[in-house]
């Protein structure tokens, strides 16, 4: 999809400036006692990425976001940096960052040029250069002819770019996004998904995008941290998240995981609950994960192979996801071409390439063979 | 409910909805019929009285020979205690809701030690007749009220402002502010707290956030909760009666006229010319807060 945003003004002249939080946790007093949000947390938010901060409801997104921008304090010890600058004191009116809300939080009582030239207005301009800026920023959103439109007269989609443009129009040093697409049905999400990464990208200003949308977050993030109960358990690319996960929550959080118990070691085999898979794994992990797409359908007469019978089928459109009974205690979840017929109770036979094998062990990540890391990182969608 | 109930159900649905269609229709009409007590109630005891009470106030003034509603229009004496009335009422409002809306925000936002006893003792006079706040009123300003004291103490004359318009004005205020309060504290709880975060987010200090934000999102709040505060002040009694003032509020005029004279005509206009201002006031802010809450600024 082509974006629909035009050619951008001269915006982000700014050099883009680094984040960095240093032990920043933050405990709530509530009434049964202390509530820990956040535990410390050390981040660097290079200058010019976009961190897309992923987790479950809770775990501490919006706490962190919060802390950014200064609406919220971390508790003593903790520190934010703006590149050389400590702004850990600093009240959010003076750390100059944008924000864009899940519920818009546009000003009713504005118009839309109103509510875009909110800031720049603040900052004392004239109304020459206000009238300049925001009909610049009416532009970059694909707003135009809506400039006197009243706030309640506007479609969600249109809302949420009026907001992206008020928070873009005072060039702020870092933007900040807290779920902005949650209240938005999935059509109008991907488009808005797709704008704001081309505009991210072009920009080149340091932003941090919370979501709990997986999808969003592998197409947005330059980096992902993902959080677990007010801790990050892993910060990486969006593909060392999904093929080297370092603990078993990230795999499972994002996208789908099978699991292999190792029953024992052959040849250049691994033994498991209803076959074998080709590999020289030497690791001491106990059990190999592997992605639905990673699994291969395969004829009956190779060699080693898992086999089982599809207890499942679901058409997905573009590939079908089979559940396959091997005797484990959970089937196995294989994707296929959408073309191919399968029945329930049809017995199948699968096998697994040795490099899209993984194990996870705790906190840190093993390649199934140490000379294979970049190829896993690197391999299949 | 009934209707998309029995249309699931496909050939025999058909069939059936137009029986339900028809019992609607009954049920409509047995509504109808079951408001007619409740229509006739009103009428007897609320229309018939105040139609009289209009036709009434179109009589003979007792003292002039007029027709009332001309007599109040045409002597300075009346017509001097409507303005004052009004004046009086329309600055206790506005006050009553520039103390009210900055107290009201405040709780609204801050969570101290004592807010919620602080809470309780500002509902408290929410229950006292007007007879009491005029007591309180005389005790803070009356011959031998606390300023009558201190006055006294510090310059040996006795400061008493109780039974002048200052008194009623106190009296007012104090039975007007805490019911502001209440409306003022919801209103500001239910405003979006992002509204309040984007502004600052963008720059805006605190007065900036109060005058951006804060104000036009409770105006709708402080409109229709000033409009019933002068409403209550046209109308209050107890209070003016209790103080004895030489101000002639329009309550105390009619009064005056109806057990001192028996001047039934001049009672009755005066009391509808009350209601009438009150009436337009009160649709007045309407017809505003419905245009604030819209946000067509
Ligand atoms: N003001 C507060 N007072 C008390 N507890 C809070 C407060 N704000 C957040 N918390 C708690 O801190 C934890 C983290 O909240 P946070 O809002 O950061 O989660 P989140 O990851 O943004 O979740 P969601 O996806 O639901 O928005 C939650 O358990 C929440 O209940
Ligand atoms: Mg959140």
């Amino acid at each position: 999809m082509k974006s629909t945003f035009a050619t951008l003004p001269q915006v982000a002249h700014r050099e883009p400036v680094r984040i960095r939080l240093r032990q920043c946790a933050r405990t709530f007093a509530g009434r049964q006692g202390q509530h820990t949000a956040l535990h410390p947390l050390d981040l660097a938010v290079e200058p010019g990425e976009t961190l897309v901060l992923l987790g479950p409801s809770g775990c501490g997104k919006t706490t962190t976001l919060r802390i950014i921008s200064g609406l919220e304090q971390p508790d003593a010890g903790g520190e934010v940096w703006f590149g050389d600058e400590q702004v850990t004191h600093l009240p959010i009116e003076k750390r100059d960052v944008g924000m864009v809300f899940q519920n818009y939080a546009l000003f009713p009582n504005m118009n839309v040029a109103a509510n875009i030239g909110y800031g720049l207005k603040i900052r004392g301009y004239s109304a020459e250069v206000i009238r300049q800026r925001t009909g610049e920023m009416v532009d970059m959103v694909h707003l135009q002819g809506l400039e006197q439109r009243a706030i309640h007269e506007l479609s969600g989609g249109q809302k949420q770019r009026v907001a992206l443009a008020r928070a873009m129009a005072v060039q702020p040093r870092v933007l900040l996004f807290d779920e902005p697409l949650a209240a938005l049905d999935a059509k109008l999400r991907d488009r808005l998904r797709i704008d704001i990464g081309q505009l991210l990208r072009q920009l080149g200003i340091t932003a941090v995008y919370v979501t709990h949308d997986q999808a969003e977050a592998m197409a947005l993030g330059d980096r992902i941290a993902v959080m677990e109960k007010g801790r990050i358990a892993q910060l990486g690319t969006p593909q060392q998240i999904y093929h080297q996960p370092a603990t078993a929550f990230v795999a499972d959080f994002i996208g789908t995981v099978n699991r292999f118990a190792i029953l024992g070691r052959g040849q250049g085999s691994l033994q498991v609950t209803g076959g074998g898979l080709p590999s020289d794994y030497q690791g001491d992990a106990s059990l190999l994960y592997c992605r639905p797409e990673d699994v291969r359908i395969c004829t009956d007469d190779e060699p080693v192979a898992v086999r089982g019978r599809v207890i499942q089928r679901f058409f997905l459109g573009q590939s079908q996801r089979l559940l396959v009974d091997t005797g484990a205690a959970e089937p196995l979840q294989v994707d296929s071409s959408s073309r191919q017929h399968w029945q329930v109770g049809d017995a199948i036979s699968l096998s697994v390439p040795a490099d899209a094998l993984f194990a996870i062990t705790g906190n840190q990540t093993q390649p199934h063979a140490g000379e294979k890391a970049e190829s896993a990182a690197g391999s299949s969608t | 409910m009934s209707q998309s109930l029995l249309t699931t159900g496909g050939q025999p649905a058909s069939r059936a909805a137009p029986s339900a269609q028809a019992r609607r229709h009954h049920g409509k009409w047995l509504a109808h019929w079951a408001l007619a007590p409740a229509l006739a109630f009103f009428l007897a005891f609320w229309l018939l009285p105040f139609v009289q009470l209009m036709v009434m106030g179109a009589g003979a003034d007792s003292s002039s020979g007029e027709p009332g509603y001309w007599a109040v229009l045409t002597h300075r004496q009346y017509l001097f205690s409507l303005l004052v009335t009004v004046l009086l009422s329309l600055a206790v409002a506005v006050l009553a809701v520039v103390i009210a809306a900055i107290c009201g925000c405040f709780l609204a936002r801050n969570h101290f030690f004592g807010r919620s006893l602080l809470l309780s003792m500002l509902t408290f006079p929410l229950a006292f007749p007007g007879v009491v706040v005029g007591f309180l009123v005389i005790m803070l300003g009356g011959r031998q009220g606390l300023s009558a004291q201190l006055g006294q103490l510090l310059a040996s004359e006795r400061w008493t402002f109780a039974y002048s318009l200052t008194g009623l004005f106190i009296g007012y205020l104090y039975f007007s502010i805490p019911r502001v309060i209440m409306t003022v504290m919801a209103a500001c709880e239910k405003l979006d707290t992002s509204l309040e975060e984007a502004a600052r987010s963008l720059g805006a200090n605190s007065w900036r956030v109060i005058a951006d934000v804060l104000i036009p999102g409770i105006r709708p709040a402080l409109i229709s909760t000033g409009a019933i505060c002068f409403a209550t002040s046209m109308g209050a009694f107890g209070t003016a009666f209790t103080l004895g003032t030489r101000i002639n509020v329009v309550p105390m005029a009619i009064y005056g006229e109806f057990t001192n004279y028996a001047n039934f005509a001049m009672s009755a206009a005066l009391s509808v010319l009350l209601g009438a201002v009150t009436w337009l006031a009160l649709a007045m802010a309407r017809r505003l807060s419905a245009d604030a809450s819209l946000g067509g600024a």
